[in-house]
C-alpha cells in the first residue's frame, strides 16, 4: 500500500508564508492541509480610533501586490459609510487604475511564479539566458502595467493619489495618449502571452465546485456590482457576510469561509465563469485559444483565466482612456461626506478575487473594522481540490506528488500576507 | 566571484520586495553582477550562504528573533528594506492599545493561538549595517545602495527634511494648498513622491535627525489640526519612535 508525506516548509513563489502537508498511510489520506504560518497582522484592530480617511492608505499596507485592490475596497467602504456619491470622472480613473494592477499581478503571476513550474526551472532568473525574449517581454508588460497605476495613483504599491471621494492628483492627457500608444503596443506581446500558455499542458484535473465574483449586467466586473454565484443566486454587497460565512472546520482550525456548498472559489477562474458574458471579444478569442470555457473547473486552469483577463484589461484601459480623451481630465475636488457616522461595505474582485471591507464610523473615526480577503475564502476550496487530487495521482513518485501539490496551490496564486485574520492551522 | 545575496521577509506585506522586482525592469543587469540565492517570493531555490541579506518586514513575533540572529550570523551585512524593517512602521500602530484586546478584536476566542508581541524593527533586535527606507522603498534609492554595496561603500541615506526635494520639483507647499504635511521633519530621499502627488507626507521614511517637531506640530495646531488629528498624524509610520520618546521622557 501506498506511503507518501509531502512536507513543503513555506511554499516558494507565493505571497506570503504557507506549508503544504499531506500524510498519506497505507494508501488511507491521513492528513492534507495547507498551512497558513504568516504572523498575524491585526490590521483591522490597528485601524480603531484612527481618522476615516487614513484607512485606506493603511490598508493598502495589508498587500503589496494588491494595494490598489485594498485601497478600492476600504475607500468604497468608506464611501458607502459617509454617503458620498463619486463623479464619473472618478469612477472611469478608478477603473482604469484597477486595470494596472490586474495586469501587473497577473503578468507577475503567470510569467515569473507560473511558468518556471512548466518549463522545469526554480525562478524566471535562469529563464533570462535560455528564453531573454520572454522575460523581456514579461518586463516589458509588467512596467507599462505599473506606469499605468503610477499616471493615476502614483505608484501601484502603495497608491498615493486615491483618498475618500476622489483623486488628490490627476493624469495629463499627455500621459494618456502616451499610455494608449503604449497598451496598442501591447497587443502583440499579449497575443505572444496567449500562445505561450496555450502550449503549456495544464495538469488534466477537475473537481466541481461553487465559483463567486462581483457581477454587473453591463460590464466585466472589479468595482462595486452584486456578489453573483454559478450555483445561482446575487446578494448586495452588504449582505456578504451571508455569502462568505466566515467559521471553524473540524478537521483545521482555519478559519474558512462556504456559501451554499462546503467551499467555493474565488479569484480569475471566478470570474470567467460567472462574467465570461461581459468579456471583451478579444478575450473570448484568447479564451477560444487557451481552451477555456464557462464553466471550467480545473483550478490549475486559474491561469489560464489570467492570460484572458490580461488581454480584457488591456482592450478595456484602451476604451477608457479613448473615453477620458474625449471627456478630458478636469482637476476636481473629491466629493465630500454628507455624514461623519455610518456603517458602510465595499467590495473589489482584486486579481486573487473578491475583497470585502466594512468600516463602521463615529464622528469621522474608525470604531469597528472587518477585511475578508480572497485567500481566506479559497483556502476551504484548495484544500478540498488537495483531497480530490491526491488519491488520483499515489501512483507517481514522491517529487512529482509534490510538484503537483505546490502548482495546485501556486495556480490559486495565493497571497498570503494579506492573512489579516487567518487562523492558524493546528493539528488534532 | 559575485557577491551573494538573500532576501527575507518578516511581517510585512513584501511590497519592498515587489519594488526589488520592478527595479529589475529597469536594471536588468543587476543579475549580472549579483548571485541570488534566497528570494522566496520568487524563486524555488534557498542558499544558506550569501554575504548581504536584506530584510523586510518588522519583528513581531518571539519565534521571529532566532531566525533574524541566524541571518545576522550568516550574513556580512544586514541591510533592511522599508519601514516595516526601519521603523516598525504599520505593524507598529497596534503597540498602543493593549494586546489582548488587539488579539481579542481580531482573533476572538482563538486569540491565544497566536504568537504574537509588540512590533519592533530588526534593528531593534539585531545590528544592522544599513537602513533602506520608505514605505514602500524607492526603487532608484535601492540600485543605487546595491551599487554602493558592490563597491564596498555602506549606502548614502541623505540626512535632510524632504521639504529641499519638494522644492526642487517645484511643489506648491501642502501648507499653502490648505492640507497638512510631515515634510519639514521626514528625511528625504523619495524625490517628495507623495507630495507631488497630492498628498501630504506621512513619514514613512522616519525622522531627520534633529527635526523641529514642536514647531511642526505648532504649525499643525495653527492649521486648526486637533491634538488628537495631530497624533494621529504623527504614529501612522512612526508609533515605535514615539513610545520610545514618551518612554524615556517618563
Amino acid at each position: 500500500m501506498t506511503t507518501v508525506k509531502v512536507d513543503v516548509h513555506h511554499l516558494t513563489r507565493v505571497e506570503g508564508h504557507g506549508n503544504i502537508v499531506v500524510d498519506v498511510e497505507n494508501g488511507e489520506l491521513k492528513q492534507c492541509e495547507l498551512q497558513i504560518v504568516e504572523t498575524p497582522r491585526f490590521f483591522e484592530a490597528m485601524l480603531r480610533g484612527r481618522p476615516y480617511d487614513e484607512s485606506s492608505h493603511i490598508t493598502s499596507r495589508i498587500c503589496g501586490i494588491c494595494a490598489v485592490g485594498h485601497a478600492t475596497a476600504s475607500l468604497r467602504a468608506t464611501e458607502r459609510a459617509l454617503d458620498i456619491t463619486l463623479s464619473p470622472q472618478t469612477v472611469m480613473l478608478r477603473k482604469l487604475n484597477f486595470h494596472g494592477e490586474i495586469l501587473d499581478s497577473h503578468i507577475l503571476h503567470a510569467y515569473m511564479l507560473i511558468a518556471p513550474d512548466f518549463l522545469g526551472v526554480g525562478s524566471v532568473i535562469p529563464l533570462a539566458k535560455t528564453a531573454p525574449d520572454v522575460v523581456l517581454r514579461a518586463l516589458r508588460m509588467k512596467k507599462t502595467a505599473g506606469d499605468l497605476c503610477k499616471a493615476i495613483c502614483g505608484r501601484h504599491t502603495h497608491p498615493i493619489a486615491m483618498t475618500v471621494g476622489g483623486f488628490t492628483a490627476f493624469p495629463k492627457l499627455a500621459e494618456l495618449r502616451d499610455l494608449r500608444e503604449r497598451l496598442i503596443a501591447m497587443r502583440p506581446d499579449y497575443e505572444a502571452t496567449v500562445e505561450l500558455f496555450s502550449t503549456l499542458k495544464f495538469p488534466a484535473y477537475e473537481r466541481d465546485t461553487e465559483y463567486i465574483a462581483l457581477h454587473k449586467d453591463d460590464e466585466y466586473c472589479f468595482i462595486d456590482g452584486m456578489i453573483a454565484s454559478t450555483d445561482g443566486g446575487t446578494w448586495d454587497i452588504s449582505e456578504y457576510r451571508q455569502v462568505t460565512n466566515e467559521q471553524i472546520v473540524p478537521h483545521s482550525s482555519a478559519k474558512h469561509t462556504k456559501n451554499q456548498r462546503q467551499s467555493y472559489m474565488v479569484g480569475a477562474l471566478a470570474r470567467f465563469n460567472v462574467n465570461y458574458n461581459q468579456l471583451h471579444p478579444k478575450a473570448k478569442d484568447a479564451a477560444a485559444a487557451l481552451g477555456l470555457q464557462p464553466i471550467t473547473v480545473n483550478p490549475y486552469m486559474n491561469t489560464a483565466a489570467q492570460v484572458v483577463e490580461i488581454v480584457h484589461c488591456i482592450e478595456d484601459a484602451i476604451g477608457i482612456i479613448d473615453q477620458l480623451l474625449v471627456r478630458g481630465i478636469k482637476p476636481e475636488l473629491p466629493a465630500p461626506p454628507t455624514r461623519m457616522s455610518g456603517t458602510g461595505a465595499g467590495a473589489a474582485d482584486v486579481p486573487r478575487g473578491t475583497l470585502f471591507h466594512e468600516y463602521t464610523i463615529e464622528d469621522g473615526k474608525v470604531v469597528g473594522a472587518n477585511c475578508i480577503i480572497p485567500t481566506g475564502q479559497n483556502l476551504a476550496n484548495i484544500e478540498a481540490d488537495m483531497r480530490g487530487l491526491v488519491p488520483t495521482i499515489l501512483d507517481r513518485s514522491q517529487a512529482d506528488i509534490t510538484l503537483a501539490l505546490e502548482m495546485l496551490v501556486r495556480a490559486y496564486d495565493p497571497c498570503i500576507s494579506c492573512s489579516t485574520h487567518l487562523l492558524d492551522v493546528k493539528f488534532e | 566571484m559575485k557577491p551573494k545575496i538573500a532576501f527575507f521577509e518578516f511581517t510585512s506585506c513584501e511590497g519592498c520586495q515587489l519594488t526589488v522586482v520592478d527595479s529589475l525592469q529597469d536594471h536588468p543587469e543587476l543579475l549580472d553582477v549579483v548571485e541570488i540565492v534566497q528570494f522566496r517570493e520568487a524563486m524555488t531555490e534557498k542558499g544558506e550562504d550569501y554575504a548581504i541579506a536584506f530584510i523586510e518586514g518588522s519583528c513581531t513575533r518571539p519565534s521571529d528573533e532566532a531566525r533574524i540572529r541566524e541571518i545576522r550570523e550568516r550574513a556580512t551585512y544586514v541591510v533592511t528594506l522599508g519601514a516595516c524593517a526601519h521603523l516598525g512602521g504599520i505593524n507598529s500602530i497596534r503597540n498602543r492599545q493593549e494586546l489582548e484586546n488587539v488579539r481579542e478584536y481580531v482573533y476572538g476566542e482563538k486569540k491565544d493561538w497566536f504568537d504574537t508581541y509588540p512590533a519592533r524593527p530588526i534593528g531593534a533586535v539585531i545590528k544592522v549595517d544599513a537602513e533602506i527606507p520608505g514605505c514602500p522603498i524607492d526603487k532608484k534609492e535601492f540600485v543605487t545602495a546595491v551599487t554602493h554595496l558592490l563597491q564596498g561603500r555602506m549606502p548614502y541615506i541623505p540626512d535632510y527634511p524632504l521639504c529641499i526635494e519638494c522644492k526642487l520639483k517645484e511643489n506648491v507647499c501642502m501648507f499653502l494648498r490648505g492640507k497638512t504635511c510631515l515634510g519639514p521633519i521626514t528625511r528625504a530621499g523619495c524625490d517628495a513622491i507623495c507630495p507631488t502627488y497630492g498628498d501630504g507626507c506621512e513619514g514613512c521614511r522616519g525622522l531627520v535627525p534633529n527635526g523641529n517637531i514642536v514647531s511642526l506640530k505648532n504649525a499643525l495646531r495653527e492649521r486648526g489640526m486637533t491634538e488628537e488629528q495631530i497624533d494621529a498624524k504623527m504614529t501612522m509610520f512612526l508609533t515605535y519612535q514615539q513610545m520610545q520618546t514618551e518612554g524615556a521622557a517618563q
